[in-house]
């Protein structure tokens, strides 16, 4: 009877403390963005299931947080509300913001071997500039992307030109638009040379333009911008030239999520996108299509875009801790390579693409080296301090434009004039 | 005996109320006070915190051309919305109260886009004005020719555009309200006046219209209201784009508040809204409602 009782007494024990073996499991939130078409969502939800099945002693728990910009507005929100979550994805312009807000915490006091240094060191340069700030690394690149110029070979053939061949400058995409805008009897468009939308953020796209034309937007302490330089403005004037002068593009503002279908529906038979829409395409376009880097002016360029991995403060150093482990399996070249063939974004590290898997898969659909070979001319983002007013600003800018309601010098510089204002007190 | 009955009712009344009042003032009260006071102080960030300004964010307010823009715009949508969409609903509740076959199929059809989900809507109406594949486009282009038109990118129609969808939308949620009221008149009215000889344009003028008056009051509450409070279909259709061309008051403190994070200056612009809501709900209910009740 004593004995049975003692048994019972230690099963009792035993349970418990497993239970609390259970409970000492690190939980972690996890907010990520969708931003494209394809399968972005799930991908990110199967590689966490994956991640939580072999390592029993983390829980995570991801959020499909909405747009880049829910996402962020829910991660300041529940901070504010003193419940951030431990990781999340957010637009790596974002970072001078979330530095600014003090949600932050950088990557750097989680990473002390030699090993962990290698790993910082072991992204695309291109991808870092927007993840670093004062010598330390606050973003690690996970959501990347770059625009990339798609083309339809079989619209190419039609209007008699090499459906292999994109345009290589500015020029060429004029001269090949002219030959691929196509009327009807009344003169109406049926299909336009070229698509470079403009809705909702219309510098990301442009900015393409800028590089090219050999100007930077911002400077890397994100305190000051150059939206007026001669060089941002006879970029400008070419992109409005684009619709006004040499008549290959739509007029006014053109719709961002509407312009993968109107490619598929030969509205345009060459687009600007993001390369995350890659296998979108992919699995829609009715046609044989191309993809290329963006034509060149002085030089190739695009500017990165996407989103990076940030730490948040009010995490328990296991916490964050087990958070930098996540990241760097979910960016290790294995799972990086799912993710780039599920979604098309750029593996953010070089031995990604070394892989087997990545190997296979670019052999037998090459364009998805397109965007990461033009990493090697990309550079960062437009980003700032109180980014998102100041890219406002800028963005405003460009719709008027655009739209013809100011002409791009004049619109550049009072654009210029209310960023100097914003940022003087961050200098 | 009496004083302690009164009390009991009174307190008895106060905790029937409670739970209305706990919400009103957690949701309302406390929250625009809160907004009144922080609009007299900087925007706090993580490593600065808020302090006292005095009227320097209302100085920023008068000075600030989008500001004054979108509240041109706010004008100019209430305009185009809330008479359109009120005679409209006028008119099919006219129709609809009729003895007609289908009646109860066409009631649903005309109430169908107040039960639809807000974002759904505005995406498909996006799909409807996308130049060159969308509906409009396809229509024009069949019947009269018409080029590609960008109703949603030209900021000479892009709010415009939003216009057509609220009152698409609004319409048929006010055309209940009529149905309601028109059922509620009496029939006697109306065939004592077809006795006397009065024509269905003398009837509708004299008796339905003035009888109605109490219920166009309540709609056009609504409808201005409605007309400030707008702000998820921009975001689906314009993004307030193009260069703030379509964005209104309420979007613009969103947009401020929680993309821009200068929540000070957003506090700033809702106490303007909340002003300015007063000042019509004031107007509306001192001088209207006196005019509106037919004795």
């Amino acid at each position: 009877m004593l004995k049975s009782t003692f048994l019972k007494a230690v099963a009792a024990t035993a349970l418990s403390f497993s239970t609390w073996a259970s409970a000492q499991a690190v939980d972690l939130q996890f907010y990520f963005p969708v931003a494209v078409g394809g399968k972005a969502a799930e991908t990110i939800q199967e590689l966490t299931n994956e991640y939580v099945a072999q390592n029993p002693d983390v829980n995570i728990d991801a959020v499909y947080a909405g747009s880049y910009q829910d996402t962020v507005a829910k991660a300041i929100t529940a901070s504010r509300g003193g419940n951030p979550p431990q990781l999340s994805v957010i637009l790596s312009v974002d970072m001078f913001t979330l530095i600014d807000e003090d949600l932050i915490v950088p990557f750097d006091d989680y990473l002390s071997t030699d090993e962990d240094k290698k790993w910082v060191e072991g992204f695309y340069p291109a991808f870092m500039e927007n993840s670093q700030t004062g010598g330390k690394t606050y973003g690690i690149p996970f959501q990347r992307s770059t625009p990339v110029l798609y083309w339809n070979k079989d619209a190419f053939k039609e209007a008699g030109l090499d459906p292999d061949v994109a345009p290589e400058s500015w020029d060429e995409m004029v001269e090949f638009g002219k030959k691929l805008t196509k009327k009807d009897a009344s003169g109406n468009v049926t299909q336009w040379g070229v698509r470079i939308p403009s809705s909702g953020f219309p510098y990301w796209l442009f900015q393409g333009l800028a590089i090219e034309n050999g100007a930077i937007l911002a400077n890397a302490d994100g305190n000051k911008t150059n939206f007026d330089d001669p060089k941002v403005v006879e970029a400008l004037q070419y992109l409005v030239d684009l619709s006004t002068k040499y008549e290959i593009m739509a007029p006014g503002i053109i719709e961002w999520g509407a312009t993968p279908k109107a490619f598929f529906e030969g509205q345009t038979a060459m687009m600007w996108t993001s390369t995350g829409n890659l296998t979108n395409v992919r699995d829609n376009a009715p046609f044989d299509f191309g993809v290329a880097m963006l034509p060149a002016k002085e030089t190739r360029g695009a500017p990165t875009g996407g989103g990076n991995f940030y730490l948040f403060k009010g995490a328990s150093d296991e916490q964050n801790k087990a958070a930098v482990e996540f990241v760097q399996w979910i960016t290790a070249p294995e799972q990086a390579a799912k993710w780039t063939i599920a979604t098309g974004y750029v593996a953010p590290r070089p031995e990604t693409w070394e892989t087997e898997t990545m190997k296979a898969y670019t052999a037998d659909f090459a364009p998805a080296l397109v965007a990461r070979d033009q990493l090697e001319f990309a550079k960062a983002e437009l980003s700032t301090y109180q980014n998102q007013r100041v890219t406002g600003i800028f963005n405003d800018a460009l719709a008027s434009a655009i739209t013809g309601k100011k002409d791009p010098a004049t619109a550049l510089k009072e654009a210029q004039t209310q960023a100097d204002a914003i940022l003087a007190e961050y200098r | 005996m009496r004083a302690f009955k009164l009390k009991r009712d009174w307190i008895n009344g106060w905790l029937l109320l409670l739970p209305a009042l706990v919400f009103l003032f957690a949701f309302t009260h406390i929250p625009a006070v809160t907004t009144l006071i922080n609009s007299f102080f900087s925007t706090p960030r993580g490593r600065r915190p808020a302090k006292f300004i005095g009227l320097d964010n209302y100085e920023r307010m008068i000075n600030d051309p989008v500001f004054w823009k979108v509240l041109w715009n706010n004008l100019w949508f209430a305009i185009g919305t809330i008479p359109v969409s009120v005679a409209l609903a006028i008119v099919m509740a006219l129709w609809v109260n009729e003895k007609l076959a289908g009646r109860s199929f066409v009631r649903m059809a005309y109430f169908t886009p107040t039960v639809l989900p807000l974002i759904a809507v505005a995406n498909i109406w996006m799909f409807f004005y996308t130049p060159g594949f969308g509906l409009f486009d396809q229509i024009t282009g069949f019947l009269f020719g018409w080029p590609a038109s960008n109703y949603l990118g030209n900021p000479d129609t892009a709010l415009n555009a939003i216009i057509v969808v609220t009152v698409w939308k609004e319409a048929g949620f006010f055309m209940i309200f009529y149905l309601a009221a028109l059922q509620a008149i009496p029939v006697s009215l109306k065939e004592a006046a077809q006795i006397e000889g009065a024509g269905r344009w003398t009837i509708f003028w004299r008796i339905t219209f003035p009888l109605l008056m109490p219920t166009t009051l309540f709609v056009c509450v609504n409808a201005v209201i409605n007309s400030f409070r707008l702000v998820d279909h921009i975001f689906i259709l314009t993004d307030g784009g193009p260069d703030n061309a379509s964005a209104l008051l309420l979007f613009y403190i969103y947009e401020v508040a929680f993309r821009f994070w200068e929540t000070a200056y957003g506090a700033t612009l809702t106490v303007a809204l909340l002003v300015l809501l007063s000042l019509l709900a004031i107007g509306q209910f001192f001088f209207f409602d006196r005019k509106v009740h037919y004795k």
